[in-house]
This record gives structure tokens, sequence and C-alpha cells, in this order.
């Protein structure tokens, strides 16, 4: 008795602080298991948050850090004239790297053939960013370099080596000068900047370029200025540039890097970060699910507790304690597991950019554990502020004290919290609440539609056998509690569903947006004569003919009889508008393009003439169905009003136009015809045979653009995929906390059974009717959440047709019968592998 | 010597559900002006038939129920002028527990069922005071045990080393041989007795058992909610 407290000496022992004793009943918990599934929980949220927030957080540096190799520089310069020496002089002055090119379009020559080839013309240090590649013989390993070519040598790329059949060592002649060709191009970082540098590649010096002649008075030559240096210094010398452009000088921005293939990512993160958001959706019903089981089990504890004196005040802030402790261990396990999977993430995408991506920056590990605390708190904090009002006379009374549900505070909390984390993934308002409405909305729906069910099979049930009339009472008898579980498994299997079938569902359609036999070729400047020859070439060589559309250049030049005033536009809107349109004329609407506004050329705008428009044109230059636009076409004003707008499929590689007129209005106008057309694998020599017979056309080869578009594709679904994996745990998770919190009562029915005298085949065989029902009622909500939720993503998120999967309704039901039968079998043997005296003894 | 546990006029009842087809709701009187006293260091028993107030009254004596009418002075503290967690603090002082169900917590080992009620009233030292505890009621084997791994009497005993291990003035024990067979219970009534003897502490005890009564210093005999002795 020596160590035993004695009277009056309480007062000189240390208090064990809060924290303490909070770690301590943590630490039980988790030992007897009771607070795993909640963790578990968290952490796949979590984790599956963050690593999607790495991974995005990254592929933004990239592409930023990309978009400067792109254009090969922090600020590049471009102006269809020599750029005043000032300029330079500042950038030199602003602390900057400077290099410049000319680039320009010539015929490259050598005895044996002549190639019209994109020259660029560069001084030293150039590219301020990115590296080029090169390799010193044809098919031989490239290499990155910082150098440019020497005075008086070319780099050539393997087109324009293999056109002029000339190796490294060989000379060309380019205009007048006679240049030595020093290696193989490979790689320029900011070839994608325009379209027209998909022509053979030639590098120069530009103190070589006055020896060719090349630079006379209308050459075609783009001037280009690069400035690359600190952040702030880039800044402050775009802020000293912008005002002194003049016509036909502009500051290139990050926007115009390859806007496919941002697209692309873009679209691909969307998707990637909603996999995520599914996760956390789940994982919310999971945490919401286990704290309630926490909260049944605890509450005799807390009862004693209250008995041996605890105050609601001190019992509150232990479990809130407790529980914020679990959450801050889980949310950074999370994170952990979250930086490591985006490791994963990352190695499926890191072709999208050619390079490694670059380390990501901490504020995602914020984020998640953010998003964990809230789930902690809008999930588990309500049915855990109901164990404090547990009274501590039901250590006498068994029957008192099961706490009001607070089902309204509990909700709204949780849907607020839901609500404002799906519009933070989502990035959108509009987006965030579509997808909380609709979750809300099936929640309640399945909610509705299982308790009707089962109230309803409780009646059913009346006049059947015993075992049925058994086992439809029950359902009747637990009608809210079998409802909570049918939801939760539902949803569980939603997620389940939703991996098996609806996604590859999605990605298979999104693939087949890009079909392989998409066009890889355009031609252009097809004269008006050489249409039907063309067409002919075609058929000869057995190749589908193409569709060929006239193009008409057009200077936009007044709104609803209003002269434009090119200043009242910002900087972008007036690049668009100083360049000449390249405008269409046609009857027909072309298949691939959809009419969101409006109605195509009746007979009528055929006879009067009349517009059609693109819908992102429309929205930027403020054009509405019904205003007038004024063209001007080589020399002369057309107007017209505009009767529909139209929205194009940039994805389909195919031939678009911003604005389509009647044929009538530029039918006389000077027109060269464009077309494209899939080049079969194999086919080169068809390609080239169109060439030499039209050497006036030229042929731009998309299919480096489309394979990149495709292989982005590719990679996202792996990303995708593997997102998937957290979603998928985070529906397990569901599904097992759905069946853990029934487990205890089955557990217990099953032994009180068993102590009367059943069997182990009558026990199952009691359970079963009742299983019946709510497997197959949660496997058909399933099937029906996952095809909705899939037609919902499709229609709204991705704006592509959905085709609607009928095995969901087969897998949907069987899924869910096997669930609740594994949980009857789990439920049944905790019963019958134990005396039924240890299992009573637990009640 | 004044009294640990004064109640006067106590009663306590509770609605019933009204009739069919509507009507007045009448009210059920569990307990009726019950008036105790009980001194230091007595040991007294409660007994009366099931339904006659007892585990009401020892309710009511805890502070986990309020009494509809009469008040309750514990160790001279007005128990109902207290707010529940003022009742709450003041069990923590003076008051141990032993429950007919044990009321162990499932989650918990043995020793740390005992450490619990020294962790909560902020005493250090804990694990040393209760394994000591464990060990003289014969459990000092089973430390590490959790609940269901223990049989009824050996449940009862780690009940009885968390009740006295705060060394509580006053012990109250509703039917706490109610769940074991006669022969487990006479040891666990044993060991009881043992501790409150040791402890000097004031013991009230709810049973049936006229036996187990009779150990008791003195009987208050409960019927129909009333003190008939």
């Amino acid at each position: 008795m020596t160590a035993m407290a004695t009277p009056g000496a309480a007062h000189a022992m240390r208090d064990l602080s809060l924290l303490r004793l909070a770690l301590r009943m943590l630490v039980r918990d988790w030992r007897a298991g009771e607070l795993r599934v909640l963790a578990l929980a968290l952490v796949v949220a979590v984790s599956s948050v963050t690593s999607v927030g790495f991974f995005a957080d990254r592929i933004r540096q990239g592409i930023l850090r990309d978009a400067h190799q792109l254009l090969g520089a922090d600020a590049l310069l471009d102006a269809d004239h020599a750029w005043p020496a000032e300029i330079s002089a500042e950038i030199r002055k602003s602390g900057l790297a400077f290099a410049e090119l000319m680039s320009f379009v010539s015929m490259a020559r050598s005895d044996a053939a002549s190639q019209l080839s994109g020259v660029k013309a560069v001084s030293e240090g150039y590219p301020l960013r990115g590296k080029l590649r090169i390799a010193m013989a044809l098919n031989a390993a490239d290499e990155a370099t910082t150098q440019v070519p020497e005075r008086g040598s070319v780099w050539v790329d393997e087109r324009l080596a293999l056109a002029l059949e000339r190796k490294v060592g060989d000379t060309l002649q380019l205009g007048e000068a006679t240049l030595r060709i020093g290696a193989i191009l490979t790689l320029e970082p900011d070839r994608n900047a325009s379209f027209f540098n998909i022509a053979p590649r030639l590098l120069m010096r530009i103190e070589d370029l006055p020896a060719t002649g090349l630079v006379q008075e209308g050459s075609r030559i783009r001037y280009n200025l690069l400035a690359a240096g600190e952040p702030d210094a880039v800044k402050r010398f775009e802020a000293w540039v912008k005002p002194r452009l003049g016509r036909g000088e502009s500051l290139q921005d990050l926007e115009n890097a390859s806007p496919s293939v941002r697209n692309s990512i873009e679209r691909g993160e969307q998707f990637v970060g909603l996999t995520a958001l599914l996760a956390v959706i789940l994982a919310a019903v999971a945490v919401s699910l286990s704290t309630r089981r926490y909260t049944a089990r605890h509450l005799n504890g807390f009862a004693v507790m209250r008995c041996f004196g605890a105050t609601q005040a001190r019992l509150l802030a232990l479990s809130a304690c407790e529980f914020v402790l679990l959450g801050a261990a889980a949310s950074v396990a999370g994170c952990v597991l979250g930086f490591l999977a985006q490791f994963v993430i990352a190695a499926f995408v890191t072709q999208f950019v050619g390079t490694a991506l670059p380390a990501p920056s901490p504020l995602p590990a914020l984020q998640g554990i953010l998003v964990g605390m809230a789930l902690l708190l809008g999930f588990a904090l309500p049915p855990l502020l109901q164990l404090k009002n547990v009274p501590a006379l039901r250590v006498l009374r068994r029957d008192l004290g099961a706490p009001a549900e607070g089902a309204l505070v509990a909700w709204t909390l949780g849907l607020a919290v839901i609500g404002a984390l799906l519009v933070w993934q989502a990035g959108s308002v509009r987006l965030g609440l579509v997808v909380l409405a609709g979750f809300a909305a099936a929640f309640a729906l399945f909610g509705v539609i299982a308790y009707a069910g089962l109230r309803l099979a409780g009646r059913a049930g009346s006049g059947a056998g015993v075992t049925w009339r058994y086992g439809m009472a029950n359902l009747k008898r637990h009608a809210r509690a079998n409802t909570v579980q049918i939801l939760a498994l539902a949803v569980g299997l939603t997620a389940l569903l939703m991996l098996s079938f609806t996604l590859d569902d999605l990605i298979s359609t999104w693939k087949r947006k890009i079909p392989p036999e998409a066009p890889n070729r355009f031609i252009v400047n097809i004269q008006p004569g050489q249409a039907a020859d063309i067409g002919a070439m075609f058929k000869d060589a057995g190749i589908a003919a193409p569709a060929i559309y006239p193009m008409v250049r057009g200077r936009y030049v007044a709104h609803n009889g209003r002269q434009l005033e090119v200043s009242a536009l910002n900087e972008h809107d007036r690049h668009t508008v100083e360049r000449e349109f390249n405008l269409s004329f046609m009857e027909s609407q072309q298949p691939y393009n959809s009419v969101i506004a409006g109605a195509w050329f009746s007979a009528a705008d055929l006879r009067a003439g009349a517009v059609s428009v693109e819908e992102g044109m429309a929205r930027r230059l403020g054009w509405n169905l019904g205003d007038t636009l004024t063209w001007q076409v080589a020399g002369r004003n057309f107007t017209a009003p505009i009767t529909s707008i139209r929205k194009l499929d940039w994805d389909s590689m195919r031939v678009n136009f911003f604005v389509i007129a009647t044929p009538p209005l530029l039918a006389d106008a000077p027109a060269s015809y464009i077309s494209a057309f899939h080049l079969p694998e194999g086919r080169l020599a068809f390609a080239n045979s169109i060439s030499q017979r039209f050497p006036n056309l030229t042929l731009v080869d998309m299919s480096a653009i489309l394979r990149q578009a495709q292989l982005i594709i590719d990679q996202v679904v792996q990303a995708v995929r593997f997102v998937f994996l957290f979603a998928l745990a985070a529906g397990l998770l569901v599904l097992y906390s759905a069946l853990l919190a029934t487990q205890d009562e089955r557990a217990q029915e099953s032994a009180l059974m068993r102590a009367l005298g059943a069997s182990r085949r009558q026990i199952l065989a009691a359970q079963r009717a009742e299983f019946l029902v709510l497997g197959l009622s949660s496997g058909l909500l399933a099937a029906a959440g996952a095809s909705a939720i899939g037609w919902s993503i499709a229609r709204f998120v991705f704006q592509f047709p959905y085709q609607m999967n009928a095995w969901v309704w087969l897998a949907g039901p069987l899924a869910g019968l096997a669930c609740v039968a594994w949980n009857a079998r789990a439920g049944a043997r905790a019963a019958l592998d134990h005396p039924p005296l240890l299992v009573l003894r637990e009640a | 010597m004044s009294p640990i546990i004064r109640s006067r006029g106590l009663s306590k009842t509770v609605p019933l559900a009204a009739p069919p087809g509507g009507g007045q709701v009448s009210q059920l009187a569990i307990l009726q002006d019950i008036d105790i006293e009980i001194i230091p260091g007595e040991a007294v028993a409660i007994v009366g038939a099931s339904g006659s107030g007892k585990s009401t009254l020892l309710g009511l004596l805890a502070g986990l129920d309020v009494p509809s009418a009469g008040k309750i002075e514990i160790d001279g503290n007005d128990l109902f002028s207290l707010d529940e967690d003022g009742r709450a603090l003041l069990r923590a002082r003076l008051l141990g527990f032993v429950f007919q169900s044990f009321q162990l917590l499932s989650a918990l080992n043995a020793l740390e069922n005992v450490m619990l009620p020294l962790e909560l009233a902020g005493i250090a030292g804990a694990a040393e005071s209760a394994k000591a505890m464990l060990q003289r009621v014969g459990l000092g084997e089973r430390l590490h045990h959790y609940p269901k791994y223990l049989s009824g009497g050996e449940q009862q005993r780690v009940a009885l080393a968390r009740a006295f291990v705060v060394k509580p003035k006053l012990l109250l024990a509703d039917e706490p041989t109610g769940n074991l067979d006669a022969a487990t219970g006479a040891a666990v009534i044993d060991l009881l007795f043992g501790l409150n003897a040791e402890a000097g502490t004031t013991l009230v005890l709810v049973t049936h058992d006229e036996a187990l009564a009779r150990r008791c210093g003195r009987i208050v005999r409960l019927a129909a909610g009333r003190v008939t002795n």
C-alpha cells in the first residue's frame, strides 16, 4: 500500500498535463484498434490531395519553365523589322542576358537538291533558356550543347540533311554563301514557338548572314531580341519596353507557348484533381462512419469517466485533443505518402516536358494538412461532441444516454467543409457547387430510396416464411442504421464501379477524341486550279481524298457599323485584330464543328450574306449573334451579320476557321486553299510526290505535334489510374467501416441466438434474406451513382458524349451482395468462433 | 461526528406514458421522502426487492441523477446546489464506485483501467499506485490483460482496485456480486470488506442479498420507494 496515494497528498502531486493524457488515450485507443479506420481514411484523403497537389505544382512550375524554353528566353521581342539599338542596349543595361536572332524561310541548296528551309541566324548565347542538342552524324547519339555554330558553319536537322543528301562536314549553299555543315541539329527548345518552324531547320551565326545576301529590303524576316535573368529585372525591362513598342513589334508572353499541349495538360490536371477529390469525399464518409462507431463504443467509457468525476469540459478537451493529435499525425503521414506518391505520378508524365520536373514547393503539404484537419473537424467532431453529453447515470442504467444525433449540425458542418474543399480543388465556384449539389442530391436520393425500400421490404415480409419474415422484420426494425449502411455501401461501391468501368469508358471516349487516323499533314497554299488534280492524286494512291477549303486573307475593320478602335483593345486582342484573319467560305457546315447559338447558313442567309464565328473569338472580341461585322478583303469591304456561333474541336487536328462567310461574299476574292489529311505510316513517298508535282504547295508535317498530344493523353491516363488507387483505397475503407458499423450488433445477435441453441446454418440462414435486400439495394444504387457521375463528368467537365456501360448494372448488385455476405460471415464468425459468453460479455 | 451522507425529504418521480386515447400524464413515484444519515466509516446496506428504488437511491447519493424533491449533503456539501460539473468534481474528490456490470473500459487493459481515475484527477505516479492496488487484489500477474479475457470475478476485482486506488472517503457499490456465482461473489465481497477496513472508507452497498447485507453494520430497507425500517 506504500505506493498508493495518501489522502491529502494529492495537492502535492504533479498534474498530468491534458496533452499527455490525451496522448496516452490516443495510444490506448490506437492499440485497441478503435481509431485505425479513421486514421487510414485521413491518411488516404491527405495523401491523395497532396500527391496531386505536389504533382500539379511541379507541372505548373515545369510548364512555366518550359514555356520560357519555348521562347528560348524569359522575354522575347518580335518584330518584322530590325530593332532599334536602344532596346538591346537597355537589355544589357538591365543586367539581363542578351541574344538576338533573325528567322526566315529560304531555299538551301546542294549539288543534289534544293529544299525550302526555316533558317534561324543566332548570336552567341542563344538560347538563353533551354539547350540545343546536336549529333555529330546522322543517327548518332545527340548531346546538349551551350554553343552555337562556328562562323562559316551551319547546323541542319535530319530532314534537311537527307533532302540535300549532305552529311556533317559537307557544304551547302544559302543565298550567296557557302557554309559547312558542322553538326546535325536534333533539338531546338523554342521550335514550337512558331507554326512555320516545322519546316526543315537550319541554324547559323547571325554574323554570317550578310554574306548570304538574303537580307534585303522587303525580305520577310522576323527579328527577335531575347532577354533572360532575375524575374524582377525581367519585369522591369518588360514594363520599360511595352510603351515603346511600335506597329509590328510585340513582346511575346508565355500564353503563346504551345496552346494545344497546355490545353491537354490542364485538362489532364483537372481530371487528376477531380479523381483526388473523389478520394476525399469517400474518406469523409469513412471518417464519419468510423467516428460514429468510435462514439457508440465509447458511450460507456465516457459515462464511467463522468462517474469518476471528469467534467464535461475536461472530457471534451481530452477527446478533442486526442482527435487533433490523431488528425495531425495522420495528416503528416498522408503528406509524406503523398510526396512519395507524386514521384510515381511524375514518372508517368515526365515525357510531357522532355526533362525532369522541378522540385515541388511545400504549399501542397500545407493544403494536405488543412484538408485532413477540415475532414476531422467537419465529420468527426460533431459525433464526438455528443459524447460529452453522455449522462453519468448510464453506468447504472444502460438504456440511458445514446446521445441525440444532432444530425442537422453534423451534416451542415460536413457539407460546408466538403463544399469548401470542392470549390478549392475545382478552382471554380460554379464547378465546385455543381459537384457538391450532385453529391448532396445523390446522398439525399440514395437515403430516401433506401429508407423507403426498407420500410416496404418490412411490410412485404409479413406473409412469408419464418426466415424471410425474421430478416424483413430486422430490416424494418433497424431501418435507420440499415439506411446508413446501404448509403455507405452504395458510396463505396460507386467508387469501385467507377474504377472498374466508368473511368475506362471516360478515358477511352477521351482518347477517341484524337483518333489514330486524325490528319497528320496540312497542305497549305493550294491554288484554285489545283484542287481537282490533288484529289485525283489521292484517289490514285488509294488514300481518302481530303476536303479542301478556301482561305481568304481579310482584315477586321468594323463592328456593328463602328470603326474598330484598336487602341481600346488589350494587347492580346490588339495583336489578334491587327493580324489578317484567315477567312473561309462554304455552304455546308464542317461536320466536326457544332453550332451552339443561331443556325448554320439558311438559303436566305446564302442569298443575303452572313458569317459564322468561333465561340472563343466571339467572346474575346465581344461579338454576339445578330451583330454585323465588316471585313476588308483585297481592298474591298463587305459587311454581314453573325447568324451562328460555332464550337470547334481543336483537338481534332482538322482545318478550322474562326470566321466563315457565305460563298457569294468571298467568291471573287483571291483565295488559296488548305487541306488536312492522314498520311498512313510508310507512305512518305506519296507526300513527296505531291511536293514534287506541285512545288508551290507547303506540306506541313503535324505528326510530331499529334504524337505529343497523344503521348500526353496516354501519360495522363496512367496518372489518373494511379491517383484513382487512392479513391479505391478510400472506397474500400468506406466499405470496411460500413460493414464494421453493424458488425458488433450482428456478432451479439448471433451469439445470443447461439446461446439459445441455434446452429451455424440456422444463424446464417436467418440473416440471408436481410442481406439479400441490403446487398442488392446498395449495388443497384451504386450502379446508378457510377453511371450518373460518369455521365455528369463527361457532359459538364469534359464536354464529350458518354456511352453508359451496361455491365455496371450486373457488377454493382453482385459486388453489393458479396460485401454484405462477407460482413454476415465475419459477424457470424465472430460469434461462432468464440464462446458466446465472450461476445456477450463485450456487449 | 457529522454524517458523511445526509438526505432530507428525498423523492424521485418520473412521468408515465400517456394512456391510449389521450388523458392526463400520471407520475410514478420511485422514491418518496427518504431521510438517511450515514456517519464516516460506517458500512450500510440498502436492500429491497427489484423495483424498490435501491439503484435510484444510489444514483442520487452519487449525484448521478437529480431528485424531484429533497436534498442530499455529502461531506457537508449540498449536492444539488452544484451543477453537473460541480457534482463531478465532488465525486472525483470523495467517491469510489463498484458496479454490478463491472463497467471496465474494454479498450484498456487491467492496469490502465485502474490508472484511469488517477489520471483523470491529474495525480502523478498513477502506474505505480495502480500496480500496487492490482497486486493487493491478487491480479499482479494479469496487469496487461483486457477485460474480455478476464473472468467475471477477476473483472470485479479490477473494478475494486479501480474504486480503492483513489482512496475515496465514500464507496458506493451497486449489486457488486449480482453478475457473479456464489463462490466468486463471496470471495469478491471478502476482498471488498477487507479493503474497506484497511482504508477506513464509508461503504454504501445496494443489494437484494440478505446474507451480504448482514455483513454491513446497518441495513436500510426499501419497499415501494420508502424506507421501511
